[in-house]
């Protein structure tokens, strides 16, 4: 197992490396000239030459990726020049908040969709399957954005139960609880879409199993039903459902750009879009390459989770 | 839903008529779909129509009209005089004045090309790459499955907003960037479907004929690849749709003061508290779209690949459903020794139709005593063996009749938890295929545990030395170690010995062996049947062994009972049966076990039986082997033949015994 986790960790750093290269590659490429962008339309020449040859974009591209590949690993991210401050800590700051907002997101869609899943494929073709079956096509066909709109005209505005916007109370407020009142509203609304796909896999990937010989043995053996549908069934089903659950981490965190424009959440979502829209690059670089090491990771623990799992696995995997 | 498996069926069963629906019966036959796809057709038609359409111009904009309210707010406010006043438009208008109809339905137009051209390019693009990487495989597959694999390590989303970034924000960036996006889920799902087919005989024949490489793909491997293709693009386009209108909706996609469903929700945003309707409207049209492609979607997937729908047979439930009254019964108090079963009938109810799998079946297996039963595949042999422990799959099983005595319980009415403490504690099974009979992701050590801690209070170490004890009672080498072992790691015959064990953990009084060695090989087989007889006279359970091979039965089981189609034929002491079988179908079986060293007629061919049984949901009145008996005539076919007695221990159903 840990020989295992050791070449795993091992085999992500070519993507890591490859990522950044695709990153780096992708911003170069952008149209337009950084240093006018910086110094604006009427710049002299000579400035633009000479911030160039400050920013080394003389250099050739290869140069460059390196140059930049050891800044980063260094923790020199760049300065944002939108906001005037380190891009490193600006990723940072707005990382943690989308990684709460994504992280209860993703939560709330694996046991909510794995408990409705579950469920319905054990009481397949009773009601309670048919609305299952029915809550989750909507949820897979709804904007989600909209969704959030819906749920603060419904909660925010015409009950005045929770909090429309922001991540904490302007006044007063702080603590955890303050936190929870203003998380709720946004993920839920994010992670509608990802539960819809994990009941609708988990039904699907529980009705094979339960058809299965081994659970007619686990019956027959005298099992309480209860053990035959969370112990041998799910289990089994699990092995399908785990890389579903990775896939939706990294719909959550991506998804989370919708959410956070639509709940003002100060997250790296919406920071991404505001510095798109002012083309300031190297906030976008960072941000980018933020979210997608942190889906690299993740979906390296998935793998981790699901070799855990099936001991099958293990053999052919073997190194 | 149901008839849709009668129509499946129906292709397989004799009887019926086997008419192969059409894909589009099929399709149509899902009424969700078939609604989805008129929702859809209705929103495209007007969509495209929306030019020739009686409409305000969709940017004229009339600022004194500004925010008015759709007539239906309009109407249930009616008391309020609204400040705009003004016959405009139906759905109001938005903060420019301009008319949300129109607006709405040329939105609806864009947001429509935009997805369908946006799956158009990635399906193109991406079942390309697939195709040529899944064919040509080797090098080029390695190469273009590793520039997949980096694009998918990004979230898909961000990597939208990272192309939208590179491209400066519009509409058609959006297009290509959501296209781009989704190349890879086009690439991997149609180069998995390439790399099966293209190892296929038939495209290995290709190849052997002297096509190119060209004409194999075009005309062999492509039309195979379709279905995929189809069904990948019509359950990406409502999610496309859905990702256009997102990038719109951040302002990245569709400029003002173009009309675009997600635009028009993002700049209504702003206005969610004094004008809902600019947001709310928009979002609705996005949401009945989407859901119509996705009915539809859903209704092509099931129609063009069955296997991906799941659950057209049956509900795994915990126990058989059992519909049947109480039957009389004089012993009702009487403890029975062994096991009882009395005039048992189980059914298969599919859509409209009923299969009688086991008909009026009574016997009794006294403690200690081995019974074996025999009958060629599909006579109901399994079927009873289940029906005992209420293990039938359930729908479409459902016990109509009968009663299954075991001790002093019937298990057909006793409720649930009674049942599962007698399974696997009084009643055990042991099944055919022991490869997947036994659960792959636990050891077999924590399987026997399981077996021994669901039906007694002990710790985790007392079941864990008991376990191994078994392991070594089954003959398992080292069973130490291989308590550990999962069940791959084993070969056929130790799984079945661990699926005999874990049966006999508990010393059941009554063991059922369905065919427990026709998965394993010859030698295997008599070390299995050995073992299995030596712990059944060990233990004392009693043995119900079915099995379709007499010689197993001669040496293994004191008595035997014949079945076909669903009932038991002839009944007695096995040395009576085997040599003087009364009902014409013993002795027709009897006959077609070759004999050592002279194994054919005296035609010279191997013996068989004439025809096959009868389908069960047609069965004919009177005897049922009647269509391939030699010996039948008029009377056979009167009324039903009941099991009689023709000696002592020895009954018959047949009306003219041998």
């Amino acid at each position: 197992m840990l020989t295992y986790i050791g070449y795993r960790l091992l085999a992500i750093t070519p993507v890591l490396l490859g990522l950044s290269l695709l990153v780096f590659l992708v911003m170069a490429l952008i149209p337009g000239d950084p240093a006018t962008a910086i110094l604006g339309n009427f710049a002299t020449p000579e400035n633009v030459a000479r911030l160039n040859q400050q920013l080394g974009l003389d250099k050739s591209l290869a140069e460059q990726y390196f140059i930049w590949l050891s800044h980063l690993v260094q923790g020199d991210w760049g300065r944002s020049y939108s906001l005037n401050r380190l891009v490193l800590d600006e990723v940072l700051e707005r990382f943690h908040a989308t990684l709460i907002l994504a992280g209860a997101a993703w939560l709330l869609c694996s046991v909510f969709g794995l408990l409705a899943g579950v469920i319905a494929a054990v009481r397949q073709y009773s009601w309670i399957d048919k609305i299952v079956t029915f809550v989750v096509l909507v949820g897979i066909s709804m904007p989600a954005f909209w969704l959030g709109l819906l749920l603060i005209m419904l909660f925010a505005v015409e009950w005045q139960w929770l909090p429309a916007s922001g991540m904490y109370a302007i006044y007063g407020g702080g603590d955890i609880r303050d936190l929870l009142t203003h998380l709720v509203l946004p993920a839920l609304t994010l992670s509608i879409v990802a539960m819809g796909v994990v009941a609708r896999l988990t039904r699907s990937a529980m009705l094979e199993v339960l058809r299965l010989d081994y659970i007619r043995t686990a019956r027959a053996k005298g099992l309480k039903e209860h053990r035959v549908v969370f112990r041998h069934a799910l289990k089994a089903a699990l092995v399908n459902i785990i890389p579903v659950m990775a896939i939706q981490a990294g719909f959550v965190l991506g998804g989370a750009v919708y959410i956070e424009t639509v709940f003002q959440w100060p997250g790296i979502g919406r920071m991404l879009v505001n510095a798109i829209a002012s083309r300031d690059i190297l906030l976008v670089q960072g941000g980018v390459l933020m979210v997608a090491t942190a889906y690299v990771l993740f979906n390296l623990c998935a793998d981790i989770a699901q070799h855990a799992l099936d001991p099958r696995l293990r053999l052919r995997n073997r190194i | 839903m149901q008839s849709y498996a009668v129509w499946r069926k129906g292709l397989h069963k004799p009887n019926q008529p086997a008419v192969r629906p059409s894909g589009w019966q099929l399709f149509i036959h899902n009424r969700l779909a078939y609604v989805g796809m008129w929702v859809f057709v209705g929103c495209t038609i007007v969509a495209c129509l929306s030019p020739i359409l009686p409409m305000p111009d969709p940017n004229e904009t009339a600022l004194a009209q500004r925010l008015v309210k759709p007539w239906f707010t309009q109407w249930l406010a009616s008391g309020v005089e609204q400040d705009h006043g003004g016959d405009s438009g139906w759905l109001g208008t938005d903060h420019l004045g301009r008319d949300m109809l129109s607006r709405l339905l040329w939105g609806t137009q864009v947001s429509l090309l935009v997805g369908i051209s946006a799956t158009l390019v990635a399906a193109l693009v991406g079942s390309l790459l697939g195709l040529v990487a899944g064919f040509w495989g080797g090098r080029t597959d390695n190469l273009l499955m590793r520039g997949i694999d980096m694009l998918m390590a990004f979230p898909y989303i961000l990597l939208a907003l990272a192309i939208v970034a590179v491209l400066g924000a519009g509409l058609m960036n959006a297009l290509l960037a959501i296209a781009i996006v989704n190349i890879p889920f086009f690439a991997r799902n149609v180069r998995g479907v390439t790399l099966g087919i293209a190892r296929q005989p038939f495209v290995e024949a290709a190849h052997l004929v002297g096509k190119n490489r060209l004409q194999i793909l075009l005309t062999d491997v492509l039309p195979n690849v379709l279905p995929t293709i189809v069904i990948t693009m019509t359950t990406t386009l409502g999610w496309m749709i859905l990702e256009t209108a997102g990038l719109s909706f951040l302002g990245l996609g569709a400029q003002p003061p173009q009309a675009d469903l997600g635009a028009m929700l993002g700049e209504g945003r702003k206005l969610l508290f004094t004008a809902p309707h600019v947001s709310v409207i928009p979002g609705l049209m996005i949401f009945i779209l989407v859901m119509s492609i996705n009915l539809v979607g859903d209704g092509i997937r099931d129609v063009l690949d069955p296997r991906l729908k799941s659950g057209v047979m049956g509900r795994p439930a915990a126990a058989t459903d059992v519909q049947c009254e109480k039957i009389k019964s004089e012993m009702i108090t009487a403890e029975v020794d062994g096991l009882q079963v009395n005039q048992l009938q189980t059914e298969f109810r599919i859509g409209a139709t009923t299969y009688q799998a086991i008909n009026d079946v009574s016997l009794t297996l006294a403690a200690g005593e081995c019974m074996g039963l025999v009958g060629e595949s599909g006579c109901g042999k399994s079927v009873l063996a289940l029906s005992i422990a209420r293990l039938v799959p359930s729908p479409p099983g459902c016990i109509v009749h009968g009663e299954v005595r075991q001790a002093r319980d019937d298990l057909l009415r006793i409720p649930l938890s009674q049942l599962q403490n007698i399974r696997g504690n009084k009643v055990a099974y042991v099944f055919q295929d022991p490869a997947t009979a036994l659960h792959p992701l636990f050891t077999i050590g924590d399987q026997l545990v399981e077996a021994v801690r669901s039906h007694h209070p002990v710790s985790y170490q007392q079941a864990w030395q008991q376990a191994i004890n078994w392991l070594e009672r089954v003959q398992i080498p080292n069973p130490q170690q291989r308590a550990h072992s999962y069940p791959y790691q084993l070969s056929g015959g130790m799984r079945q010995r661990v699926v005999i064990a874990m049966a006999l953990i508990n010393q059941p009084q009554v063991l059922i062996a369905d065919e427990p060695t026709t998965a394993l090989d010859v030698t295997v087989q008599a070390q299995i049947l050995r073992l299995l007889k030596k712990l059944q006279q060990d233990t004392g359970a009693a043995l119900l062994f079915i099995t379709h091979d007499f010689g197993v039965v001669a040496s293994l089981c004191e008595r035997v009972a014949v079945m076909y189609a669903g009932q038991i034929v002839e009944m007695g002491y096995t040395s009576d049966v085997l040599n003087h079988p009364a009902h014409p179908y013993t002795h027709q079986l009897i006959r077609c076990v070759p004999k050592l060293g002279n194994p054919l007629t005296e035609e010279g061919k191997l013996a068989t039986i004439e025809g096959l049984p009868p389908a069960t949901n047609a069965l004919p009145t009177g005897c049922f082997f009647k269509p391939r008996c030699p010996w039948a005539d008029a009377s056979c076919s009167k009324s039903s033949i009941a099991l009689t007695p023709i000696a002592s221990q020895h009954w018959v159903r047949c009306g003219k015994p041998l």
